[in-house]
């Protein structure tokens, strides 16, 4: 890096802790993290580690219990819809078709749609291969169609930041690879800060720029690994030796956690 | 035998056509009187007991009082469903009276409730009122709780107001459980204006079954419990064929 950049995404010092039924819920301590611009990274940790409260933090939806989280440089203090968030299921309208659900989140937040937030989602659908799918109902439409959708959807408003949830960890094995390099391709034709939380060591490593590996809770980060993979990936990139060398370099990481 | 069940729609149909069958023969074989049980055909010239301009009246008489209570319920249910949803204070304040209420026979209140209300349509309607109520609330409450916690952050990170969020969100989303309230409760609403009439009234087919068995005009009585039947089921039809024809959507998926 040449220039003292900006990241797109801080986490200083963050630590959370929930009021439960059964007492107080640590789920993060000591979170720091950075995440630059069009940067594509994966957090990788198991179960319950508090992944997804990465995500809630960033969108604004909860406020940490201790240190700050900081989009492009400004603290966040509230909901924003500058991020984008793919959760796990698709959680679609079902009463709505394909197109309405993309165009969903400008008219649930104005209350109205232009033609122009049509024509963006009809764009999206494209990008992500759903032409001619526009006027179908998410039930007419298989686990994978959905999350694309789901996916068109979180890109609608433009964001910077795209959060996602274990958005493929529902789908079948071949569906899920497909579904990654789509993403990767989608990314590459439309660059966004991306925030991917898997617990596959794979998908994460074929993904990403840069894995960061999770303690289980209260969850910190333990490890972070540039990818040692080329761009573009592809099918051909899940063969080589790298890759099988991270993948394993990863799992010992975990396993030894775990043990 | 086998062509008439192999359409499905014949099925229910040869179902009570048995019946009717088998009702009819046996009052025949077993020589029972028509005062204990008339047979189907019997029951038909019940019909007949009365003209056809008091059959009209007896059954309006019935459905006002029915709908009346049965609308009422919904206007009241609806935005009390969302303030039970919304807040846990006003829920776990409310919901022991909703349950009191629920558990109250509305048999046993109906000639207390028929005292201070005096005759008219006013106490039949609160009876059906009472009776309707209570499925209505907690199917609505239910549905307005049953939405994805994902799609309420999808709101909250839009920054919606909280209007929207019901309108766009949970109420379309309690629309399956809505409607799932609004079929029992419609049936109930004809049992709240029977009991209702039961108790005081000088019209509607509740009256006009009490009236007739208290002169053990036992067919004329069966006559009116077929028409009861017959005006249960349509309500509910229309009911349900409401929810097919706004909101397929909400309904379970067919096999085929």
């Amino acid at each position: 890096m040449t220039l003292p950049e900006i990241p797109a995404l801080e986490f200083d010092d963050v630590g959370q802790v929930f009021d439960t039924a059964s007492g107080q819920l640590e789920a993060l301590r000591g979170v720091s993290m950075k995440v630059s611009r069009h940067e594509f990274v994966a957090v990788l940790g198991p179960s319950g580690c508090g992944k997804s409260t990465l995500l809630r933090l960033t969108s604004g939806l909860i406020a940490p219990t201790s240190g700050s989280v900081r989009v492009f440089g400004k603290e966040v203090d509230g909901p924003r819809d500058d991020v984008g968030i793919v959760f796990q299921k698709p959680t679609l309208l079902p009463w709505a078709n394909v197109e309405d659900n993309v165009v969903f989140p400008i008219r649930h937040k104005t209350g109205r749609v232009r033609p122009e937030h049509r024509e963006t989602a009809r764009e999206l659908l494209r990008k992500v291969g759903l032409e001619g799918f526009e006027k179908r109902l998410p039930s007419e439409l298989s686990g994978g169609m959905q999350q694309r959708v789901g996916i068109a959807r979180a890109m609608l408003l433009n964001p910077d930041i795209l959060l996602m949830d274990e958005p493929f960890s529902a789908l079948d094995a071949l569906t899920r690879e497909e579904m990654g390099f789509e993403l990767l391709d989608i990314w590459q034709a439309q660059p966004k800060t991306v925030m991917f939380i898997t617990h596959s060591i794979s998908e994460a490593a074929l993904l990403a720029d840069r894995v960061l590996v999770m303690s289980e809770r209260p969850g910190h980060f333990i490890a972070d690994f540039e990818v040692p993979l080329p761009r573009p990936r592809s099918v051909e990139t899940s063969t080589r030796k790298e890759m099988h060398e991270f993948a394993a370099q990863l799992r010992s990481l975990l396993l030894k956690r775990a043990a | 035998m086998k062509a008439i069940l192999a359409l499905p729609i014949l099925r229910p149909i040869a179902t009570f056509a048995a019946i009717l069958v088998i009702w009819e023969l046996s009052t025949i074989v077993f020589e029972i009187p028509s005062f204990l049980l008339p047979a189907p055909t019997r029951i038909l010239t019940g019909f007949d007991a009365v003209e056809f301009s008091r059959w009209i009246e007896h059954i309006w008489a019935t459905l006002r009082v029915a709908l009346y209570g049965y609308i009422t319920a919904i206007v009241i249910a609806l935005p009390l469903a969302i303030v039970l949803s919304r807040s846990k204070v006003v829920s776990d304040c409310l919901y022991p009276l909703l349950v009191v209420i629920q558990s109250t026979p509305v048999v046993a209140v109906a000639p207390i409730i028929i005292v201070v209300l005096g005759s008219g349509d006013a106490p039949r309607i609160v009876i059906t009122f009472l009776i309707t109520f209570f499925p209505l609330v907690v199917s609505m409450t239910t549905g307005l709780m049953a939405t994805p916690p994902e799609l309420i952050e999808l709101s909250r990170s839009l920054r919606a107001p909280v209007s929207r969020e019901l309108s766009q969100i949970r109420i379309p989303y309690a629309i399956p459980y809505i409607f799932s309230g609004l079929k029992i409760s419609i049936t109930l609403s004809i049992i709240g204006a029977v009991v209702a009439e039961f108790v005081a009234a000088e019209k509607g087919i509740g009256y006009f079954i009490q009236f007739s068995t208290s002169y053990f005009k036992i067919p004329q009585a069966w006559a009116g419990l077929f028409l009861l039947v017959l005006i249960s089921l349509l309500l509910f039809q229309i009911i349900s064929a409401i929810q097919k024809q706004f909101f397929p959507w909400s309904l379970p998926k067919d096999n085929n």
